[in-house]
């Protein structure tokens, strides 16, 4: 297997070619905020928190993209990009209505985790207060869109683990949102196998199981991480 | 098809052209104030004079100074008629037979700097071929440098013509054409693509919809010999679904250049093989970026995704493919016709050959020009164009449109080149060139743009999604008086993050007109914020 030597925050380390920065990291304890990513699913490098100095270049690079390269210097917590994390969470608190009192995923909410890892004490641009549904068509799930913020994870576990692709995006910009089928109510959408993968890929309360109330939606990430893993073994063998 | 029947297409049009011909425009610009009734006029009045050996009129593609349309124009006298009315054409077929001074019908000089200091390379078939007839286009000679690349030289030999032009992006980055070309050509792999981005969708930009409208043969043209210097059978042009004219013809075309043998199979009698087809955009902005592009031509959303990988590398279906602009498809042939050094000799040092742009807003003369690169700013806004009407002054020039930035009229010496405009905070962009009198807000001029990329965000990434969502109200509270300085200040944070963190060129150069208004008429943005207003941050 080759492998590759690079640095990371100035620790030496060796990587399998294959490996993305952001892999490599984690192996060795380096912590990356991240946010769309998720174990088992494609990446997209949307959230853009991911994103890192690399010597030499002057662009910045998401390191869930960016394959390890022999020589590399990655920075990964420098002022600047700790400042741009920062705003990127706090954009995305004024985007919708997040509040956190009153969430099905309080203290178990990846964007709350992300806010007091990147020490957000307050948000300094406009809260946009959007008039936003909530479905609860589905007899088991719901989904509420003031606490989504635009991951995809849900589609893309729902289109590449399950391969059911329910989910999917509609609409531009900020009016983006993600749907069920053809914009149908989630409870009308044929094709979904009410499997829950996408609740449990939700990194905020956005899907729940209903029933649930503050604090009571505990995810359980690994699952999906286990289910694409002994997959990939089956198929090996 | 081979070059015996290519020359004797063209003969037999040749001779059937007549001594005189009126060439109506009736490119979008014109066929809005109703050139096509201008066109039906002029062949009645043609046939109730008897005239029909003598003098004929044709449909053709853009006349260039689109304020003044409907145009006509006289072959061989080149006089040219302005703001023609149907009910004026006996007057004007009256005129080629006796030479009246005033006979009501508004002339133009082409002799005016508008036209004689234009250097038409991508436009020389503008306005004198008709765009609806294969034929015009052989006759003017067409297709012949697709003839030489596939019959005389080797694919390398057609990538090192098109590395040696200098020939640099239309489309806006300016990354050397025949590097692309040659990336492409060495990536292994059966299946390649060829694709044409005519996503145009600046403010204020329609190049390459006159290009497309006059002369559409001559993009297939450069897309057929890129795909034989890359080795690609299959090539898209994704054009935007504003355009119906230029779709229209594109079909047109690429129909007759099917049937003579010029596109297809067994092109110019030898292996090639090469199909062009239409996708046709939905009116998303965004599709102009090349990766959502190929999103948009494999049927998906229109997103875009991280670079790297290149479509060089990685493109339509994960094969290698070849996007190059309307524009640059356009410079192509003339390359191979008249040769790699006479490109390279027009233009600045690092930017070779010719640019066209669509002059637009407070200008006397609005419309297309093409001139050399490295003319100044100045030469084609004053001269070309004729400066600020009605007695103003330009106050700025935004080139770029939303990715790019406003030119204060003090640096209007500044030479139209990709380095130049990149050094004052503009860029060159595909060619959308706003002209800006005294009258104009900057701050709202900002506004406008960053509405505009908050509207056209495709919505994936964070920055870009929520972050021009932040800017536009920014700048909607300063343009309003309702801010306070503090706030100008989080606008230039802010710009600095979405510029740097978006994933992809929509989102990193939505602040640049915001940045560059900011540099310039920053005094403006201060003039706005209201006096007396105690800042809390």
């Amino acid at each position: 297997m080759p492998v590759k030597t690079l640095t990371i925050d100035g620790q030496l380390i060796t990587s399998p070619a294959e490996q993305t920065v952001l892999d490599a990291a984690r192996l060795h304890g380096i912590k990356i905020p991240t946010l769309c990513h998720l174990d088992g699913v494609s990446e997209v490098g949307a959230c853009r928190l991911c994103l890192v100095e690399i010597a030499g270049s002057n662009k910045l690079a998401p390191s869930c993209l960016t394959a390890v390269a022999e020589g590399m210097a990655v920075t990964t917590n420098s002022p600047r990009l700790q400042e741009y994390r920062k705003m990127i969470v706090e954009l995305l608190f004024a985007e919708r209505n997040h509040v956190c009192s009153v969430c099905v995923a309080n203290a178990h909410c990846e964007l709350q985790d992300l806010a007091t890892a990147v020490g957000m004490d307050h948000v300094r641009f406009e809260y946009q207060f959007p008039k936003l549904p909530v479905d609860v068509s589905h007899d088991q799930f719901g989904i509420d869109h003031n606490r989504c913020v635009m991951c995809t994870r849900c589609v893309r576990v729902c289109d590449e683990v399950e391969g059911a692709h329910t989910w999917d995006v509609a609409g531009r910009g900020h009016n983006a949102r993600v749907i069920t089928d053809l914009n149908q109510p989630w409870g009308d959408a044929d094709t979904c196998t009410s499997c829950g993968k996408c609740v449990q890929a939700c990194p905020t309360g956005a899907l729940f199981r209903q029933g649930a109330t503050v604090a009571e939606m505990e995810k359980d990430k690994q699952k999906l991480a286990y289910l694409v893993e002994s997959r990939a073994r089956r198929a090996s063998k | 098809m081979d070059l015996a029947e290519l020359n004797e297409v063209a003969e037999s049009e040749r001779s059937r052209q007549k001594p005189m011909r009126i060439r109506c425009c009736t490119a979008a610009g014109c066929v809005s104030s109703g050139s096509l009734a201008v066109k039906q006029a002029l062949d009645r009045a043609i046939v109730e004079r008897g005239l029909n050996d003598y003098v004929q009129a044709c449909s053709v593609g853009c006349l260039r100074l689109c304020c003044a349309g409907p145009l006509v124009q006289v072959d061989p006298s080149q006089e040219l008629f302005e703001e023609v009315k149907p009910d004026q054409a006996p007057t004007i077929v009256q005129s080629l037979l006796a030479r009246s001074a005033s006979d009501g019908v508004k002339r133009g000089n082409p002799a005016m700097p508008f036209f004689a200091k234009q250097q038409p390379i991508v436009l020389e078939n503008s306005g004198i071929v008709e765009p609806e007839r294969i034929e015009s286009y052989i006759a003017a000679g067409g297709y012949r440098a697709l003839q030489q690349a596939i019959r005389e030289m080797s694919p390398a030999e057609v990538v090192d013509a098109v590395t040696k032009s200098g020939l640099r992006g239309r489309g806006g980055a300016g990354y050397p054409t025949g590097v692309k070309w040659s990336l492409v050509a060495k990536m292994p792999g059966a299946q390649k693509y060829v694709v044409c981005n005519a996503d145009e969708g600046d403010p204020g930009a329609f190049m390459d919809r006159s290009v497309l409208e006059s002369d559409p043969h001559r993009v297939l043209e450069g897309m057929a010999i890129a795909a034989y210097a890359v080795g690609a059978t299959q090539g898209f042009v994704y054009v935007r679904g504003e355009y119906p004219l230029a779709i229209h013809r594109l079909q047109v075309a690429i129909k007759q250049a099917n049937k003579l043998g010029l596109l297809g199979s067994g092109i110019f009698e030898s292996p090639v093989n090469f199909r062009i087809d239409l996708r046709i955009g939905a009116g998303a902005f965004v599709c102009g970026e090349e990766t959502a592009l190929i999103a948009s031509i494999e049927g998906k959303r229109g997103t875009p995704t991280a670079r790297p990988p290149y479509p060089a590398e990685k493109g339509l279906w994960s094969c290698p493919t070849l996007i190059n602009n309307v524009e640059t498809f356009a410079n192509i042939p003339p390359i191979l016709n008249k040769g790699a050094d006479w490109f390279a000799s027009i233009g600045t040092a690092k930017s070779k050959g010719t640019k066209v742009f669509a002059l637009a807003g407070k200008i006397r003369y609005t419309g297309l020009v093409e001139v050399p690169m490295g003319m100044p700013l100045r030469t084609i806004v004053e001269d070309l164009g004729g400066g600020a009407p009605d007695g103003g002054t330009i106050k700025a020039v935004q080139t770029g449109g939303p990715s790019g930035g406003c030119i204060p009229a003090p640096l209007l010496d500044t030479p139209v080149d990709y380095e130049s405009l990149q050094a004052v905070g503009s860029i060159m962009g595909s060619g959308g060139m706003i002209v800006m009198d005294q009258t104009t807000n900057m701050v709202e001029v900002a506004k406008y743009f960053m509405e505009f990329c908050m509207d056209e965000s495709c919505g994936k990434c964070v920055p870009c999604r929520a972050g021009t969502v932040q800017l536009h109200r920014l700048l909607t509270r300063i343009a309003a008086g309702d801010a306070s300085q503090a706030e100008i200040k989080q606008l230039e944070v802010l710009c600095d993050m979405v510029k740097h963190t978006s994933l992809c060129g929509l989102g990193q150069s939505a602040p640049n007109p915001v940045l560059s208004t900011l540099r310039y008429f920053r005094q403006e943005y201060d003039q706005s914020i209201k006096k007396g207003r105690i800042s809390l941050i």
